[in-house]
């Protein structure tokens, strides 16, 4: 078996943790290009190895047959659930992922505090400190990610569920988070695990009732914060028990959720304490469908679709979430290659936040083989609107809305959109005129260079395949 | 190590983070976060010191489902990034004409 050699906290072992770390540093450097990237997921994979075999190798190390158990158990889930994995079921397997780590940093919060106790010395604060931080952190991560995995899954219903005075029940609960940390800290002599596990249990309620009342479109933001919060946690947890290796994995972890919760937040013009505190998107969506055919449009079927875009020179697909929710990527794909076939020129344009996570619906398209170079961002396409014959929006709604550009009294008033009303003509791939995520009329729909397609994404997608084929 | 020493590293860690994960293109944001979820499955470490230095039950129990939650998110995150990042890597198929023509 293993040997053990290294002894715990010394030079030797940190001078591995060392090396695992810049594996992780180097393998996300390596994530900024598509070519590399895959080589950089493994290098972190590989530091991640070093940590591991690292730990194991601590002089003292035993109970060996619980580690096997725990790492066996542990690694079999993640390989099955890895595999079986639907692309467009990432955000919610991510969120599972976060989930598990935060619920780990929680446990190892608990028995730092038990063993902690049990050798009966003085708690020193700068390990106690952290600890309690992990503990309420990695608890509201666990609960908070479970409750978003649940809504995506569609386990839960997805609107927000909110209680009245749900704001005041929060604050009230945080309060109490507060002071128990302040009196454990104070006792730092014998902290009482007592105390410690009703901090467990409060941060688990607050983790439950503050994801609860968020839309299900919203969810990606929320996972990408509650990310970073597993990530800082794991840092706290290294702090408590003195490890390089924790504190800086945590910390980059931290920083990436950061950025990337805050990037999302501007891409869809609104601000983080607004998607987790406002309950937007709770507008009922009943009778929408109905209320808004009152104004004109033009709708029109997959094969006059077909025509207009066999016929054009120049042909860029929009596609949004509706697009991954149907699962229509393979049939967009399709129809591209039809089209190429026939000499029209296709792009996709991506917004920022289409699909359901930043970047979500590149790995769609991807999946569906689709050359990375014929993937648009919005700075980029934007200005080759005028020149394109045909946008096609499949499944996306307010990216496109001229109101952000144009009404400035519009709640989605600046917003970055897709400028497909620029186009000569745009095809609506829709169900129905019901509004988007935003709650409010899309004027594009009631433009007269826009038709519209009411069907499902996926099957309207084939049809015109089908009739591009056969033209 | 002292207190200090953990904080400047976790100072400097900050920058580093900002620095290396601003340079991801919007692209490859989903496999980023999908990554960075894996790496911080490395509290699984803290999972292993305790059952391995622990002589309670209570310890064994929590300390065990610390190292098997670690395990689902460090190994389950790598190889669904893998999996992900294989379709970016696909090679593209030729296409000439459309690129030929593309910006036209």
């Amino acid at each position: 078996m293993l040997e053990a050699v290294l002894k715990p906290g010394g030079d030797a072992a940190t001078a591995l943790y060392i090396v695992a770390f810049s594996l992780f540093i180097i393998g996300i450097k390596q994530g900024t290009h598509p070519t590399t990237a895959k080589r950089g997921n493994l290098i972190a994979a590989a530091g991640m190895a070093v940590a591991v075999v690292t730990t194991l190798l601590l002089d003292g190390m035993g109970n060996w047959g619980l580690i096997v158990l725990g790492l066996g158990i542990g690694s079999a889930i993640g390989v099955i659930a890895s595999i079986r994995v639907q692309m467009t079921e990432m955000p919610q397997m991510v969120a599972l992922y976060n989930g598990v780590g935060g619920g780990a940093v929680a446990l190892i919060a608990w028995s730092e505090i038990r063993h902690g106790i049990s050798i009966g010395e003085d708690f020193p604060l700068d390990s106690l400190i952290p600890v309690i931080f992990a503990g309420i952190v990695g608890s509201v991560s666990f609960w908070g990610s479970n409750i978003a995995f649940a809504k995506l899954q569609d386990l839960i219903p997805t609107r927000p569920i909110a209680a009245p005075g749900q704001q005041v029940i929060n604050a009230i609960l945080l309060l109490a988070i507060i002071v128990i940390s302040v009196v454990l800290a104070i006792d730092h002599e014998s902290p009482s695990e007592g105390l410690f596990i009703l901090l467990l249990v409060l941060a688990a309620i607050l983790g439950n009732l503050v994801v609860l009342p968020i839309g299900g479109a919203d969810m990606p933001v929320v996972i990408s914060l509650l990310n970073a919060f597993t990530g800082l946690s794991a840092a706290a947890a290294g702090f408590a028990l003195d490890n390089v290796a924790l504190i800086v994995a945590g910390t980059l972890v931290g920083s990436s959720g950061t950025i990337l919760t805050l990037e999302m937040a501007t891409a869809m013009n609104r601000s983080v304490s607004n998607i987790l505190f406002s309950g937007f998107g709770g507008a009922p969506s009943g009778g929408g469908g109905g209320g808004g055919e009152e104004k004109p449009h033009v709708s029109i079927g997959a094969q006059d679709a077909a025509i207009k875009l066999a016929y054009a020179d120049s042909v860029v697909i929009v596609p949004g979430y509706g697009l991954a929710v149907a699962q229509a990527q393979h049939a967009i794909k399709e129809v591209a290659d039809e089209l190429e076939k026939r000499g029209v020129t296709v792009n996709y344009a991506i917004h920022p936040v289409a699909g359901r996570m930043p970047g979500h619906m590149n790995v769609l398209l991807a999946e569906a083989d689709v050359a990375y170079e014929n993937l648009k961002e919005m700075e980029e396409i934007n200005p080759e609107m005028p020149r394109t014959d045909v946008a096609v929006v499949v499944g996306a709604n307010d990216v496109t809305n001229p109101a952000a550009k144009n009404d400035p009294d519009s709640p989605i008033a600046g917003m970055p959109i897709i400028e497909v009303s620029e186009a000569q003509e745009v095809i609506v791939i829709k169900r129905s005129l019901s509004p988007g995520f935003a709650g409010i009329d899309n004027d594009l729909f009631y433009e007269p260079n826009t038709s519209m397609l009411f069907a499902d994404a996926k099957a309207a997608a084939a049809e015109i395949a089908a009739e591009i084929g056969n033209l | 190590m002292s207190l200090m020493t953990e904080i400047t590293i976790f100072v400097l860690a900050v920058f580093v983070g900002f620095e290396v994960i601003s340079k991801v293109p919007t692209t490859l944001h989903t496999p980023l976060m999908s990554q960075t979820n894996a790496i911080h499955g490395i509290v699984m470490l803290g999972g292993l010191i305790v059952v391995g230095f622990a002589n309670d039950g209570i310890e064994y129990v929590i300390g065990t489902i610390a190292i098997a939650f670690g395990a689902i998110n460090i190994v389950g995150g790598f190889m669904v990034t893998d999996r992900m990042l294989g379709m970016f890597s696909r090679k593209p198929k030729p296409k000439a004409s459309s690129d030929g023509k593309g910006g036209a």
